[in-house]
């Protein structure tokens, strides 16, 4: 099976993330990359569907040159090669960009299952995954906690707001996966030696025949019109617990009208 | 007034609270037509829509739109976009609801806005984002703009409209067929409003100790009619369903009334409550973050503090 695995390099959120005043996008420069976390949960699912039915992991991330950090990361945990899209002209490319120029190079590598976080922990729109699904015509089998294949019959559990819904469909697919479904483990020192050896091919836009008028800031299909640090929370009123902390909080509760 | 087309979400024949605020919000920016997907409309579902405002009721009934994944409702919708040329299309920032309108942003080669907080004049959206670190404008350039907005953005007000039916047909591609829902499992959701929606959500973190001692959360959350959230420890340590899950890696909620009992506020917590109208935090820690958040705060021990906190409320009702 031929599982592609889409990682992205988020800002580390444990640091301060700001916008450029310039073109109002992310400040990369700003702060630390880390891997997108719920992308290694894909990451994991794809080793372990590998190591269940065979195959082979690529792991595709769209992204400037330090997204290679990245790609090391997930080629350190077991994948075997990485393609890395990287063009300027791709800076500032909103979700319906982003979609649009990763299906195009997952329809130029090929796959049988396309797995990835159900949101990132910098923009957190949580569409990249059906628009993938939508622009490449395959099943959209989203929000999954558990993943079974079986020879080209795939099924998933999808969580709902009321538990969780049975969903199945047929091999090529999209699959997001959220944080409950698996414990991804930690790159070995073999596993990290390894990764330096592991091909990675870098295309550029051209390569992967996506169209520069559909890409980057000036495409975008939406945009930031102003923004401004939210006002800090004015501190409020904290008291300590002499026996009748519960009572005051009532009190409080009944002074905003909440009880 | 232009014509705003809102997807209607429903429990069993019940309109949401999210869709009566959707309705609200289209209302004070052109004529609202509300979007049924599926079967099962009730009188009293109609009733409420057009009491709300909705001008028209679009029924698509066939059992098709809810027997697959997300796709059926954005071929309804784009059907609907392209006859209808609406000024915009409004969902609920739902998971299922940011998906809806991703997969029809591509279909109508819109842009989209998901979490908006606010709408305006021209559809210019307000977000909060990096944890409501930043307050962020943002506006469709290209299409039909389909914002998604969150749960409790806006206070529904009743202002009744004709919610005239208009039966619509739609035929599915077999793209659109592509995800079978073959099984749906509920789960011990019991009588408390959905997390996502509620607006009062009462959440335990590590302090809570365990999963027996949840029953104190819930005990709050009941005399508040409140929904239960849980921290990622809480949850990582299998004291309460991962479901519940409020942070970064789980759900964000946007209530009006955010209580946190034993949760210190580490910033995969904050991620998903920040913007809560009002913040109450219990936790023993004086030095815990989630004290600069909130707007008022008991330093003491949830154990004792929650008990007296739920008797006192359940004694003034």
């Amino acid at each position: 099976m031929n599982i592609v695995v889409c990682v992205k390099q988020v800002p580390d959120t444990a640091t301060e993330r700001k916008l450029r005043s310039d073109d109002k996008t992310l400040d990369r420069d700003a702060v630390d990359g880390v891997v997108n976390e719920l992308d290694e949960y894909a990451v994991e699912e794809a080793l372990r569907l590998k190591e269940a039915h065979g195959g082979e992991v690529t792991v595709l991330t769209m992204g400037p040159g330090k997204a290679t950090e990245t790609i090391r990361k997930a080629l350190a945990m077991g994948a075997d090669k990485a393609v890395h899209l990287s063009d300027d002209a791709l800076h500032g490319s909103d979700a319906l960009s982003t979609s649009y120029a990763m299906a195009q190079v997952l329809k130029k590598i090929g796959f049988d299952l396309v797995i990835l976080g159900s949101e990132s922990t910098d923009a957190r729109t949580g569409v990249l995954a059906a628009m993938l699904a939508e622009r490449l015509g395959t099943p959209q089998l989203t929000l999954a906690n558990k993943v079974d294949v079986e020879g080209s019959s795939i099924a998933i559990q999808r969580i709902t707001d009321y538990g969780f819904d049975k969903v199945e469909a047929t091999l090529p697919a999209v699959v997001s996966v959220v944080e409950k479904i698996n414990e991804p483990r930690y790159p070995s020192f073999k596993g990290i030696m390894a990764a330096k050896k592991k091909p990675v091919e870098t295309l550029a836009i051209g390569d992967a025949s996506i169209d520069a008028a559909q890409v980057g800031l000036a495409a975008a299909w939406s945009s930031v019109v102003d923004f401004a640090a939210a006002p800090p929370r004015v501190a409020g009123t904290i008291v300590k617990d002499e026996g009748d902390g519960g009572a005051k909080a009532a009190d409080y509760l009944a002074s905003k009208k909440f009880i | 007034m232009s014509e705003i087309l809102v997807l209607v979400e429903q429990v069993e024949g019940e309109v949401k609270k999210v869709t009566l605020e959707l309705l609200t919000l289209a209302r004070s920016l052109g004529t609202p037509s509300a979007v049924w997907a599926g079967p099962g409309l009730t009188a009293e579902a109609k009733a409420r829509l057009a009491e709300y405002g909705a001008d028209k009721i679009y029924v698509a009934a066939s059992s098709d739109i809810v027997d697959y994944v997300v796709a059926p409702k954005a071929e309804l919708l784009a059907q609907l976009v392209a006859a209808t040329s609406p000024a915009a299309v409004l969902v609920a920032a739902t998971s299922e609801g940011k998906e809806v309108a991703g997969r029809l942003a591509v279909k109508t080669d819109s842009g989209v806005i998901t979490d908006a907080v606010g709408l305006g004049e021209g559809f210019v959206a307000d977000q909060s984002i990096f944890g409501g670190g930043i307050n962020v404008q943002s506006k469709v350039s290209k299409g039909t703009p389909i914002v998604a907005v969150r749960p409790n953005s806006t206070a529904p007000e009743a202002a009744p409209a004709a919610g005239a039916e208009e039966e619509v047909s739609v035929t599915l591609s077999d793209a659109a067929k592509a995800a079978r829902i073959v099984e749906r499992v509920k789960q011990e959701k019991g009588a408390r409003p959905e997390l996502t929606e509620a607006a009062i959500v009462v959440s335990g973190g590590r302090g809570v100790g365990s999963a027996d001692n949840f029953s104190i959360i819930e005990g709050l959350a009941d005399s508040l009619g409140a929904a239960v959230g849980a921290s990622r420890a809480a949850t990582d340590a299998g004291w309460y369903p991962h479901q519940f899950q409020v942070g970064q890696t789980g759900k964000t909620v946007s209530p009006q009334l955010y209580i946190a009992a034993g949760i210190s506020g580490a910033i995969q917590h904050r991620a998903g409550m920040q913007t809560a109208k009002t913040i109450v935090a219990i936790n023993k820690d004086p030095e815990a973050p989630i004290f600069e958040l909130a707007d008022y705060g008991v330093v003491g021990d949830l154990h004792q503090v929650v008990p007296q906190l739920t008797e006192e409320i359940n004694k003034r009702k």
